[in-house]
């Protein structure tokens, strides 16, 4: 164990491509961690899926040992939090394991609200941050006005913020420096009965549940009977140890270490990111705050395309939730689609991601739904019910209100786009809580805003129309009513419940014609007329037609045809294949999230 | 006895052309390449000709006599290009190594242009029966966007030679639905066609094939043909050719009874037949197998000595029956159902093919009642899990 005033822990709170993972690489390579030949290009980044999108999903700790200007050897415990907004409470933990942060910020093109809003919570948690302009070997970099705009919102000196290129190591050592004189050194009470935070967890098929943890009061030894305070329940401390980025284990972790902790569990939701661990013996009273249970905000059905898949399907879905907690999932079926499970993801990258997966990894051919948000239903009897998927929505006779989920929604962009994105907000029934310049020509706006409205191609809109310039991040906001109702589409006069929607009723007109046109573009033309109609109960509010197919032959095959026009007659009965039979009428797996594509101008 | 002939969609005519054997022979010489052709021609080597007759002729001493054949076709390519002489050189030689039945069809493509009252004479004189005119259009606009090089006027003469020299069968191939034809147009064509006189029509809708002239100009921007529009020309062709007592009895061809054509049927039937020449393709014994497709690759192969076949498959059991009945399903006369037949009416697929009117069975044989949608009930055939028997 080292001594507690040798210990740092801190995070890099960054947004996408500014560079975190470059960094966190020229301090494993500053302090020998990993030597540069064996080095893997970003070692934080595990999953090849994260690798290509260039994310980080699940928070991982190194250590480094770094010998400081004054001599001595210092304990510098680097944890990695996920890049997305989909994972606010898995960094909300990563940072709760840290007393600083190093927020690092492209020089090229200032402060995105995703990482404003992670520097905030970090400053909430208590956690000093130093300020870190990256990218200086760019031409395009402007070191003085953002150095002017974090300062700013920091509220610190300008001369505060250190400049770095972690592409080419400039200033890395003076920075590795600040890390030992600028942060505080963590707390604790070695006397104390056991108290530590599980701030990540992931599955190891030898292992079973692997979590890394960071010990603020005690000490936890290999061998010690544990007990996990949300749960209860009390595995056996089977190892512990420190990740350097290679695994080495140890006797027993002490106040202020990171490390990991390995019981005999094998079920990823019995170990709970945000959950306190203590000694069953030595047990603590009091729990370390801010602990959440995992929460869905999206929902979205799941459904094999060849419905022997089913059973496969879910042997997947179990499979990824071995390292997913956040993933819930429970069979579902569609009189269009079959047998499926209806799944909650935390957002809408994370059910890309899960979906992606199961394709990739499991050679899984799905058709998905459009996702849908958790709202509530008072029923007339007063009950209140959670609900998933739009079928589900009571009809309006047993329902006395419908309350959808909000979002408290933060949007920063330049100053010339504020106007535009104001009208956004709105068209999408936001509510302006706050706007506040950050500098001259910066702006962050708050809004109260619909989870529905924000999670489904809000973001592209918001992109397109500030030139790709304004970052967007928002937290859950309660519930409230809201007149909404059940959107049906009709397809060849058969109501499909897989294309339900529920929306807002003044948005149900121009929602359902948008709706009824893309699908006409999407489904193929049959051997019949299609009519497509959309519905909100029994009334018919838009409708178009798929046009029979009226030529599908080919015009010749004569002796020395045969097998070639027999070959492209089966290359076009696989492109059918991936088609799914609703009824009598074949539609493409991308119909099923048309909703994704009505964009109400 | 002289007994009335059989109508072209007769199923006692389809049925029976399963049983015929016949010879088909690539000619692939061409004054010019269309821009919509695909198949395997060659312009600007008119000096390989001698070369290739002799080719072919020694391909032919090559192969396995396997019975007298009913139809003969030469097709191209331009077999025209070859000359009374070179023509009948190979088919004497066919008709040596498998002899022909009596009243055997002996079929030849042609260009307009090409055709001369000596030519016409030279090849009856040679055992030619029947001549396929590519005459295409009779719109000189729809001509030379096509990239023809003949005139419409050409087309009546070159049918008013060849039947006096003694031609018994006469097709004109036409092409519908090209982007520089209209409504006008197309019936114009067809009026045009049908007051040749002539017993057999081919109306073809104009395909995009890939890596032709035409597909990459479509791709630069040009315009392509309109599957609905071709729906339309393809129905007012029907009706032209039916009320000039042309019957329907494939996809894209008509004709007056008794001048079905005998090599196509043979085909549709799952007949069997002998292939020669560049890119040929043959059915024999179970398998399908073709020749090499370049012209320089196959001289070198047959002066060696050696058979210019590239590639082969072999059809049987379950992938035979599906074959029979994608082939089959393209006559008017439908096919015996069989054990595929009745599979298919029993699937969902052939459930929805019937149910859209595309399919019926009639007594025991299938029809595609809606043509225009036949590669729907192909597709779903091919999708059929047979056992293999």
């Amino acid at each position: 164990m080292t001594a507690v005033s040798r210990i740092r822990n801190f995070s890099i709170i960054a947004h996408i491509d500014h560079g975190k993972s470059t960094l966190a690489d020229r301090m494993i390579e500053k302090t020998h961690a990993v030597s540069a030949r064996d080095m893997r290009d970003q070692v934080l980044d595990s999953m090849d899926l994260e690798r290509e999108r260039g994310i980080t999903i699940k928070a991982q700790a190194v250590r480094l040992r770094y010998r400081s200007a004054d001599g001595e050897d210092y304990l510098l415990n680097l944890i990695d939090t996920p890049g997305h907004v989909d994972f606010a409470y898995e960094v909300s933990r990563s940072l709760a394991a840290c007393e600083g942060a190093i927020l690092l910020v492209d020089a090229s093109q200032g402060v995105e609200a995703q990482t404003l809003a992670n520097a905030l919570l970090a400053v909430e948690h208590g956690l000093e941050i130093i300020p870190v302009l990256n990218k200086l070997d760019l031409p395009a970099s402007d070191p003085d006005r953002v150095a002017e705009e974090i300062a700013g919102v920091l509220g610190v000196d300008p001369s505060e913020v250190m400049r770095v290129s972690a592409k080419t190591g400039d200033g890395v050592d003076e920075l590795l420096e600040a890390i030992i004189t600028r942060l505080p050194a963590p707390g604790g009470d070695e006397a104390a009965p056991p108290r530590a935070l599980v701030f990540d967890s992931y599955y190891d098929t030898y292992r079973g549940v692997v979590c890394s943890i960071r010990m603020f009061d005690g000490r936890i030894s290999t061998g010690d009977r544990l007990r996990l305070m949300a749960t209860g329940d009390t595995p056996t401390a089977d190892e512990v140890g420190v990740i350097t980025p290679a695994v080495v284990p140890v006797a027993q972790l002490g106040p202020g270490e990171v490390g990991y902790l390995i019981t005999g569990i094998k079920e990823i939701d019995r170990i709970r990111v945000g959950d306190t661990v203590t000694r069953d013996d030595l047990r603590t009273e009091t729990a370390l705050p801010g602990y959440r249970e995992p929460k869905p905000m999206v929902y979205s059905g799941l459904f094999p395309t060849d419905g022997d898949d089913f059973e496969h399907l879910r042997e997947a879905l179990e499979k990824l939730r071995l390292n997913d907690a956040a993933l819930v999932f429970e069979p579902e079926s569609s009189r269009a689609l079959g047998f499926g499970f209806r799944c909650g993801f935390l957002g809408l990258l994370h059910m890309e991601i899960v979906r992606e997966r199961l394709e990739r990894e499991y050679d899984l051919d799905l058709v998905a739904t459009a996702p849908s948000v958790a709202f509530r239903a008072v029923l007339t009897g007063g009950r209140e019910i959670e609900i998933h998927s739009p079928q589900d929505l009571p009809d309006g006779g047993e329902r006395s209100e419908v309350l959808e989920p909000y979002v408290r929604a933060m949007v920063i962009t330049p100053s010339e786009y504020v106007g535009t994105v104001m009208e956004l907000l709105q068209s999408h029934r936001g509510e302006m809580g706050s706007m506040q310049y950050l500098s001259p020509v910066r702006v962050e706006l708050v809004y109260r805003v619909p989870l529905a409205e924000i999670v489904f191609g809000f973001f592209d809109q918001l992109k397109s129309r500030t030139r790709g310039y304004a970052s967007l991040d928002y937290e859950p906001d309660g519930y409230r009513a809201s007149n909404l109702v059940r959107l049906d589409v009709l397809l060849n006069g058969v109501p499909v419940d897989s294309f339900s929607a529920v929306i807002h009723a003044d948005r149900a007109y121009g929602f359902g014609r948008r709706l009824v046109e893309v699908l006409r573009e999407l489904i193929p033309r049959q051997m019949f007329d299609v009519p497509i109609q959309a519905a909100v109960g029994s009334r018919i509010i838009a409708r178009e037609t798929v046009r029979a197919r009226r030529k599908d032959v080919l015009a010749k095959c004569y002796g020395g045809d045969v097998t070639r026009k027999r070959k492209l007659l089966e290359k076009q009965k696989e492109g059918k294949r991936r088609m799914k039979m609703v009824g009598r009428v074949e539609v493409p797996q991308e119909a099923f999230i048309a909703v994704l594509k009505v964009d109400e101008d | 006895m002289r007994t009335d002939p059989l109508r072209p969609d007769d199923p006692v005519l389809a049925d029976r052309a399963a049983g015929w054997r016949g010879a088909y022979v690539h000619i692939p010489f061409c004054r010019r390449v269309c821009p919509y052709c695909d198949f395997a021609v060659v312009a600007g080597r008119d000096d390989l000709r001698d070369r290739y007759v002799e080719a072919v002729v020694a391909e032919i001493a090559m192969a396995e006599p396997f019975g007298p054949l009913q139809a003969v076709a030469f097709g191209g390519g331009t077999p025209s290009r070859l000359g009374a002489s070179g023509l009948g050189r190979i088919l004497e030689a066919l008709a040596n190594r498998f002899g022909l039945v009596g009243g055997s069809e002996v079929s030849l493509e042609a260009n307009p242009e090409d055709w001369t009252p000596a030519l016409a004479g030279g090849l009856v004189a040679a055992g030619f029966t029947r001549l396929s005119l590519g005459a295409q259009s009779f719109d000189p606009v729809v001509l030379g966007d096509l990239g023809r090089l003949h005139r419409p006027a050409d087309i009546g003469r070159a049918v008013g030679e060849a039947r006096r020299a003694g031609f018994e069968r006469i097709n004109l191939d036409l092409i519908l639905g090209s982007p520089a034809e209209s409504d006008a147009s197309w019936d114009r064509t067809l009026a045009a066609a049908l007051d040749c006189g002539v017993d057999h029509l081919s109306t073809y809708a104009l395909t995009v094939e890939r890596g032709t002239a035409l597909s990459r100009a479509i791709r630069a921007g040009a315009p392509g043909p309109d599957p609905d529009v071709q729906a339309d020309r393809y129905e007012r062709a029907l009706a032209a050719a039916a009320g000039a007592g042309l019957v329907r009895y494939e996809t894209s061809n008509h004709a007056v009874p008794g001048a079905a054509c005998a090599y196509n049927l043979l085909t549709w039937g799952g007949g069997e037949y002998e292939a020669f020449g560049t890119a040929a393709h043959g059915h024999r014994d179970g398998v399908r197998y073709w020749n090499v497709r370049r012209i320089d690759r196959y001289l070198e192969r047959v002066e060696a000595g050696r058979r210019p076949e590239s590639g082969r498959e072999v059809i049987v059991g379950a992938d035979r029956e599906r074959e029979r009945l994608v082939l089959g399903l393209r006559r008017a006369a439908g096919v015996i159902a069989g054990s595929g037949g009745r599979a298919l009416l029993a699937s969902p697929d052939g459930r929805r093919l019937v149910e859209a009117g595309v399919l019926a069975a009639r007594g025991d044989r299938l029809v595609v009642a809606r043509p225009l949608l036949g590669d729907e009930a192909a597709r779903a055939v091919l999708a059929l899990p047979l056992p293999d028997c």
